[in-house]
């Protein structure tokens, strides 16, 4: 159990939770992080899945790290990536068939997400397979973590809602206020997110 | 068995049976030369990375055809539901709050236009009416709004600026005014094509009459703002491509059903009809000359 939990990989999952987040540091995964968080579900469900994904790539590519010839190591990366989206998309089609709608082209997007190529060649491929686990399950949730933040300001101010449900009372629309209609749009989210990055860096800064 | 040797120094292999003293290729002693240990296959090598490419794929692809096929069903459901739930929409309920599949069966009834007669659909529920309409299948719904009124509800396909369009149009009971609509799209770009999709944009269309003073379909998309006659609607800003889409989606669907919705024919004389009742004049003609021939 303790080998399990050795700092090292205490530090592959929390590092990119915070020191090393992989959208406010290292500014990866951009592209899905404006185009599906004007709602916090959709964004919810769009963390979850790249975590899942990220995590099991993760141990499959270090699982077969020893075997793959190096000329073609970045193919048999995407087949495994590419495989286990089309899995997902498949999976959120038959069981959250509006969140699939929702998310649309994105899912199969994630193919590209360029979190999971960096994790899969600079970790997966040199670490064994439990250490790729929680790396992947990190990334996956850093990554989360953001669209999170930003799915729920974004809903929050350009909807009035949360999860679809208002949140905004009644009397506060009665005395003059308004949903802010910019929050909808996908240039916000760059905005937010660099408001993120801004309080994560401030934070960091302090603890060192 | 020759053992594969790499020199530090000059970087070279070479094979060898023992450990030589000095490095054949550029002198260096033996403190430089190690053994290069085989580690059972060479993953460098041609046929090892075509094997290995092969047998991936092909795992992989019988592992995408069982998940595809495990998984048909339910989703091929949930897409009927949706398409059910889109026909819902057209009729004022609100598709993301009610039990879709027991209103949709209570209230809704899909038939098929026989000779200009509606004739009640037995087959399998279409979720697709592009492929229908282009082959004269025209189906028509029946069912009630949600404020109770009879309605027919009419599917729509089209093309918009990226991909396909299709949508849900309720005409009342005397077939000349829309009460209700529903659009969707494949793929138009986020916040502007796809805010067709949106109920502001479908709302505009109920309670405008469907048909002109001419008989034609004259229920139109314009420039966002521009809409002044009763039968335009206003456009997406910054959309206009995907708005003539609509546009043109909304009319050529509703000609299809000219027959049913009791609009006039096509002009056969492209508009100057020689005949009293203009082109009506010209249908009773050339019905005349059926007859006669």
């Amino acid at each position: 159990m303790s080998k399990l939990f050795s700092e090292e990989n205490k530090a592959a999952f929390t590092n990119p939770l915070n020191v090393n987040n992989p959208v406010a540091v290292q500014v990866l995964g951009i592209c899905s992080a404006l185009a599906v968080t004007s709602q916090l579900k959709p964004a919810i469900v769009m963390g979850l899945s790249v975590t899942v994904i990220t995590a099991f790539s993760n141990v499959i590519i270090s699982l077969l790290r020893k075997t793959i010839p190096n000329r073609i190591r970045i193919i048999v990366q995407l087949v495994v990536v590419a495989a286990l989206v089309t899995i997902v998309s498949q999976l959120l089609k038959a069981y959250v068939y509006d969140v699939s709608v929702q998310l649309s082209v994105y899912v199969g997007l994630i193919i590209t997400n360029c979190i999971l190529m960096g994790r899969l060649e600079a970790f997966a491929m040199q670490n064994s397979p439990w250490p790729s686990f929680l790396d992947g399950i990190g990334n996956g949730l850093g990554y989360a973590a953001i669209l999170v933040i930003v799915g729920f300001v974004r809903e929050l101010f350009g909807f009035g809602t949360l999860f679809g449900y208002n949140v905004i009372p009644q009397f506060m629309y009665d005395a003059g206020y308004t949903n802010n209609g910019m929050m909808v749009m996908p240039a916000m989210s760059l905005i937010i997110v660099g408001c993120v990055i801004w309080a994560h860096r401030a934070y960091n800064k302090e603890e060192k | 068995m020759a053992k594969k040797f790499i020199c530090e120094q000059c970087g070279q292999t070479f094979e060898a049976a023992s450990m030589p003293d000095k490095c054949p290729i550029c002198g260096a002693d033996s403190s430089k030369i190690k053994e290069v240990k085989s580690k059972g296959i060479n993953t460098n090598s041609n046929v090892y990375t075509i094997c290995y490419a092969a047998v991936m794929v092909i795992i992989v692809a019988f592992l995408l055809a069982f998940v595809a096929s495990a998984l048909k069903e339910t989703q091929d459901a949930n897409v009927a539901n949706d398409t059910k739930g889109q026909i819902l929409s057209a009729l004022g309920y609100d598709k993301a709050t009610v039990d879709v599949g027991a209103i949709y069966a209570e209230k809704v009834k899909d038939n098929v236009l026989e000779n200009g007669e509606l004739t009640p659909y037995e087959g399998k529920f279409n979720t697709s009416y592009g492929a229908l309409i282009k082959n004269g299948e025209l189906h028509v719904f029946t069912g009630t709004t949600a404020e109770g009124e009879q309605a027919y509800v009419i599917p729509v396909v089209g093309r918009g600026l990226w991909g396909g369009l299709w949508g849900y149009i309720a005409v009342n009971e005397s077939k000349d005014k829309v009460l209700g609509t529903y659009f969707y799209h494949e793929s138009e770009t986020a916040g502007l094509g796809a805010r067709i999709s949106e109920k502001w944009f479908q709302d505009q269309f109920i309670g405008k009459p469907i048909f002109g003073e001419d008989g034609k379909v004259a229920l139109t998309v314009v420039k966002a703002g521009a809409a002044q006659q009763e039968n335009e609607v206003d456009g997406v800003t910054g959309a206009t491509l995907t708005s003539n889409g609509v546009a043109a989606m909304v009319k050529d669907g509703l000609t299809a059903y000219t027959d049913f919705l009791g609009g006039a024919v096509a002009c056969p004389n492209e508009g100057k009809c020689p005949h009293e009742g203009g082109c009506q004049g010209c249908k009773e003609e050339s019905e005349q000359t059926d007859v006669e021939q």
